[in-house]
Order: C-alpha cells, then sequence, then structure tokens
C-alpha cells in the first residue's frame, strides 16, 4: 500500500468560505474516502488571510496572489496504485468550482541505508 | 409447596445478583492472586443457603442473611490460614493476615470493590475476547456453558480462554485495595471498549438465545451504573457510552417478536419502544456533552446517532444522521459503520447514488453488504437485488438473520411475478 497526498488549491478566495451546502458535499466526499479505509490522514485547511511566502530577500503577503491560485488544504490517502488515487481525487467537489488538485505519492524515508 | 415455587424462582436471581457483590468484596480482600479462594467461599455459602433454606425457609433478608455467612466463612480460612502460617513458619509475616478488617458487606464497600474489580478485569494483557468472557465470569457471574452459548463456542474453548486469562490476572500487579487516579486514567479506554463490546455481543450477538442475549446487555448497563456513581469516573465519555446503551436498550422489546425473530428498523412498533429508558439516555446524553470541552469520541457520535433513531418523526434527521456517520468513519474506519453510513446515505441522497457509494466499498465477503446492496436494489432491479440477499443469507452464521433475509427475497419473488 502506498500514500498519496493530495494537495488543494484554489483560484478564487471567494471559494475558501464554502456555503454549507459545500461543506457538506465535501464532508461527504472525504467520510467516502474513508468508507473505502483508503483514508491515511485527513489533512487540513490552510488559512489564506494569515500566510506570507518568505524568499531570501523579502517576505510578501499572502501564497502566490498574483496568479490567484493556493494551496486551500491537503490530505493523504492509502492506495495501491496512483491512477486509484486519482479516481479518488475525481470525486472532490472543488473540481467543479474550478479547483484543481495535484496528486503526488509520499515517498517513505529509509533511515537504514 | 407454594413456598417451595418461589424459593426455586428465587434463588438463581438472587444468587447471580449476589455473587457478583460478595465476591468483590472478597477478591478485594484476597487480592488477584486468590480470587479462587474467594469463589470458593460464595460458593459454599450458597451450598449451605440452599441446605438451610430448603429446610428453614427463607429469611427475611435473604442478602444479609448470606452476607454475615460468607463473613464467617471467610474469618474461618483467615483463622485457618494464619494457624498454619504460625506453626509451620515463623510468626513474622502474619500481620496482614489478622482480622485487621471485619469484612465489609455495605453499598459503599460493594460498589468500590465493584469498580475495582471492573479495572482489574480490563487488563490490557489480555485479549479483548479474553476480557470479555473474564468480566462476563467474575463481575457478572456467568457460567462457562452460558458464556460459551452467549459466543456460540464450545464451552471446552471458552474454559481454556478463561484458564490463561486468568492467569494473566494473578501475574498483574494490579491494585484492587485502592484503585489509584492512575490506574482509572490508564484504563479507562479499556475499561469503556470492553462494556462497550460486551453490550454488543448482546445486541447484535449471532446467539439465537434471546434471553442470554438480553442478559448480556443489562449487565453491562450494571456495569456502567457502576462508573457512573463513582465520582472518579463519572466522566462525559462514560455518560456518553451509558446514553448509548440506553437508546439501544429502549428498542430492545420492539426488536424481536414473538419467535425471537429481528424486526427490522422500519417495521418495529414504535410504540414498544421503552420511553423510560429513552429519557434515561436524554439524561445521559446531556451530562456526556455538558463541560467546556467539545467532546466528540466515538461514544459521543454513536450516542448521537442512537438518539436520531429514537425521534421518530423528523425531516432533517437522516441528514443529521448522516453527517454523525461521516464524523465517526473518520475517527475509526470499521467495515459495519462504512455500511451504516451508506444506508443513510441513501436516505438522504436516494438508493441510486447509494450505489455508487455502495459499490466502491468492495466488502464482499460480508454478509451485511450484500444485504445492503439487495435493498438499494429492491426498487431497480430485482434480479441483482434477490441475487444480493441470496449471497447474504449463505454468507450469515446467524439462523434468524437467514430466516429474515429469506422473507425479504420472498416478498421480492411475489413482485416478480
Amino acid at each position: 500500500m502506498k500514500e498519496f497526498i493530495l494537495i488543494f488549491r484554489l483560484r478564487d478566495d471567494a471559494d475558501a468560505k464554502p456555503s454549507p451546502e459545500q461543506v457538506r458535499e465535501r464532508m461527504n466526499w472525504l467520510a467516502g474516502v474513508a468508507a473505502q479505509n483508503k483514508l491515511a490522514d485527513k489533512g487540513k485547511s490552510l488559512s489564506i488571510s494569515n500566510a506570507k511566502t518568505i524568499t531570501s530577500e523579502i517576505v510578501t503577503d499572502g501564497p502566490y496572489t498574483e496568479i490567484k491560485e493556493f494551496i486551500s488544504g491537503y490530505m493523504v490517502v492509502k492506495t495501491e496504485t496512483i491512477e486509484e488515487a486519482i479516481e479518488l481525487a475525481k470525486g472532490n467537489p472543488i473540481l467543479k468550482i474550478g479547483g484543481t488538485v495535484e496528486v503526488r505519492e509520499v515517498l517513505a524515508i529509509s533511515y537504514s541505508s | 409447596m407454594s413456598d417451595k415455587v418461589t424459593q426455586q424462582q428465587l434463588l438463581p436471581h438472587l444468587f447471580r445478583e449476589e455473587y457478583t457483590k460478595m465476591t468483590a468484596v472478597l477478591y478485594r480482600h484476597f487480592g488477584l492472586k486468590h480470587i479462587e479462594i474467594a469463589e470458593d467461599i460464595v460458593s459454599e455459602t450458597f451450598l449451605k443457603a440452599t441446605e438451610t433454606w430448603s429446610i428453614q425457609g427463607i429469611p427475611k433478608n435473604p442478602a444479609a442473611w448470606l452476607y454475615i455467612v460468607a463473613k464467617n466463612k471467610a474469618k474461618d480460612y483467615l483463622k485457618r490460614h494464619t494457624l498454619f502460617e504460625t506453626q509451620v513458619k515463623d510468626a513474622i509475616n502474619t500481620d496482614e493476615l489478622q482480622f485487621e478488617s471485619d469484612f465489609d458487606f455495605t453499598q459503599q464497600a460493594i460498589d468500590d470493590s465493584q469498580l475495582a474489580m471492573i479495572f482489574a478485569v480490563c487488563n490490557p494483557s489480555n485479549s479483548i475476547a479474553s476480557q470479555i468472557c473474564l468480566a462476563l465470569q467474575i463481575l457478572c457471574g456467568f457460567s462457562v456453558e452460558a458464556i460459551a452459548s452467549a459466543f456460540l463456542t464450545k464451552a471446552e474453548t471458552i474454559k481454556k480462554r478463561l484458564l490463561r486469562a486468568r492467569k494473566n490476572l494473578r501475574q498483574d500487579n494490579f491494585q484492587i485495595k485502592f484503585l489509584s487516579e492512575e490506574a482509572i486514567q490508564s484504563r479507562l479506554d479499556v475499561v469503556l471498549k470492553t462494556l462497550y463490546l460486551l453490550f454488543n455481543e448482546g445486541y447484535f450477538s449471532t446467539s439465537n438465545d434471546h434471553l442470554i442475549r438480553q442478559d448480556l446487555c443489562s449487565e453491562a448497563i450494571r456495569l456502567m451504573l457502576v462508573l457512573i456513581e463513582s465520582p472518579s469516573t463519572n466522566t462525559p465519555t462514560v455518560n456518553a457510552l451509558m446514553a448509548l446503551m440506553c437508546f439501544q436498550s429502549s428498542r430492545l422489546e420492539a426488536r424481536a417478536n414473538n419467535n425471537g425473530e429481528i424486526i427490522l428498523y422500519e417495521q418495529q412498533d414504535k410504540n414498544q419502544w421503552s420511553q423510560e429508558l429513552i429519557e434515561k439516555g436524554n439524561h445521559y446524553l446531556i451530562h456526556a456533552f455538558s463541560g467546556a470541552v467539545y467532546w466528540q469520541t466515538k461514544y459521543h457520535l454513536e450516542a448521537a446517532i442512537a438518539y436520531w433513531h429514537t425521534t421518530p418523526t423528523n425531516n432533517d434527521k437522516w441528514e443529521h444522521i448522516l453527517q454523525l456517520y461521516n464524523q465517526l468513519i473518520l475517527i475509526e474506519y470499521s467495515p459495519i459503520t462504512a455500511l451504516n453510513r451508506t444506508f443513510a446515505f441513501a436516505k438522504v441522497y436516494g438508493n441510486e447514488q447509494a450505489l455508487k457509494e455502495a459499490e466502491k466499498l468492495q466488502l464482499n465477503h460480508i454478509s451485511h453488504y450484500h444485504a445492503l446492496l439487495g435493498y438499494l436494489y429492491a426498487d431497480t432491479d430485482l434480479k441483482k437485488s434477490i441475487a444480493h440477499y441470496s449471497r447474504a443469507i449463505s454468507l450469515t452464521k446467524s439462523a434468524l438473520e437467514k430466516k429474515t433475509l429469506g422473507k425479504e427475497i420472498e416478498r421480492l419473488n411475489k413482485k416478480q411475478h
């Protein structure tokens, strides 16, 4: 069994304040993943307002505000293949409002070698 | 003649009730290393009661009579033991064997002893199945045969399991004289899990014996009451589990018909639900959610779900239940929670949407999964529905469930023609 992190991105910060209906939809989707016993970590939502981006010279407000896209949250699923993880991600309601989901395998660190 | 009848009815009940109280007090005196001594003394007491009462009739206060005899037998035992110790060995270490305390069968002593024994029995070094067996034997006074019947297992298997579990108990250095705050903290979770499973064993048991199942449920509640009545264990989580048990028990009568067959929730006669138990459940539920901290253990969620099930009319009921199941499955995955969640999903979003959710679960080896699919297909695809119900029948061991599912197939077959 492998672990994959799903990284959720939104384009418009209005979408970060979901309606009750959207909350229900997201919750149903999340619980649906858990019901398949494929949830490794239900993850967290990330704040948009209290956020800075740091480079070696400068600290700027917010994440990538110039391209109007920011990470709104993440979670970790456990599946055999990346295709299975993609299949789960496809059901996420964030896609309906123009958001994106990035799927990345979580690499296990081996201390022995 | 009539005296004999009452005696026959009274004794088994009285014995079981008093057995657990007396052994608990005596266990505490003799310690976990010598639990057999305590059990022997109580058995001898009952033997004497049966002999004496059959001739002289039952005394006015049978419990008090039993306590006095048990007390004397325990003192006799100590006297003999001390004599042996002083004659054979040096009389140095016999201080603790002096009759330093009168054997105390007051309500307070019984409560304290029972509480300590609950924590002693829920010993993490035993498997959870052994803990339940041990709880039934030591805390509830069940015979090996009754336990075997409840678990649909051979008495021999249960006996072996108990022997191993009792050995672990003896070797455990658990302090039962004074139940420490630390012991409570570290074991309360295990205690609750054991009592939760003990209750479920009764509520969902595959055993066909309706009486044994009710017994398991009421014993779990009795032990929970011991926890609630002690300030040291009267926590919100304990109240949540108690609320859950009360709500579930309120439907026990309505869940089975006169033949002991299971009646599905939707077909239950709601007038048969025990209003008294529902009110008790409400009472404990309020305590479960009291305090500044936001409590949300799985017992809280399950109690809240059970609460909604006791309210027959409310438009948003299934929406609430679904949201609670959503949270429950995030805390802890279990196939049954996944299936119950899907059922609630069907109630909110319809069978067709729920089928999509259900097919992702892939619990093909579980009878209830096929029963759920059978239910979800019933209105749209009779053939598939019947096939799944048949598969459910072949997978379940419970004769009652086979019967209930068979009736559903019969109903669908009639629809087909």
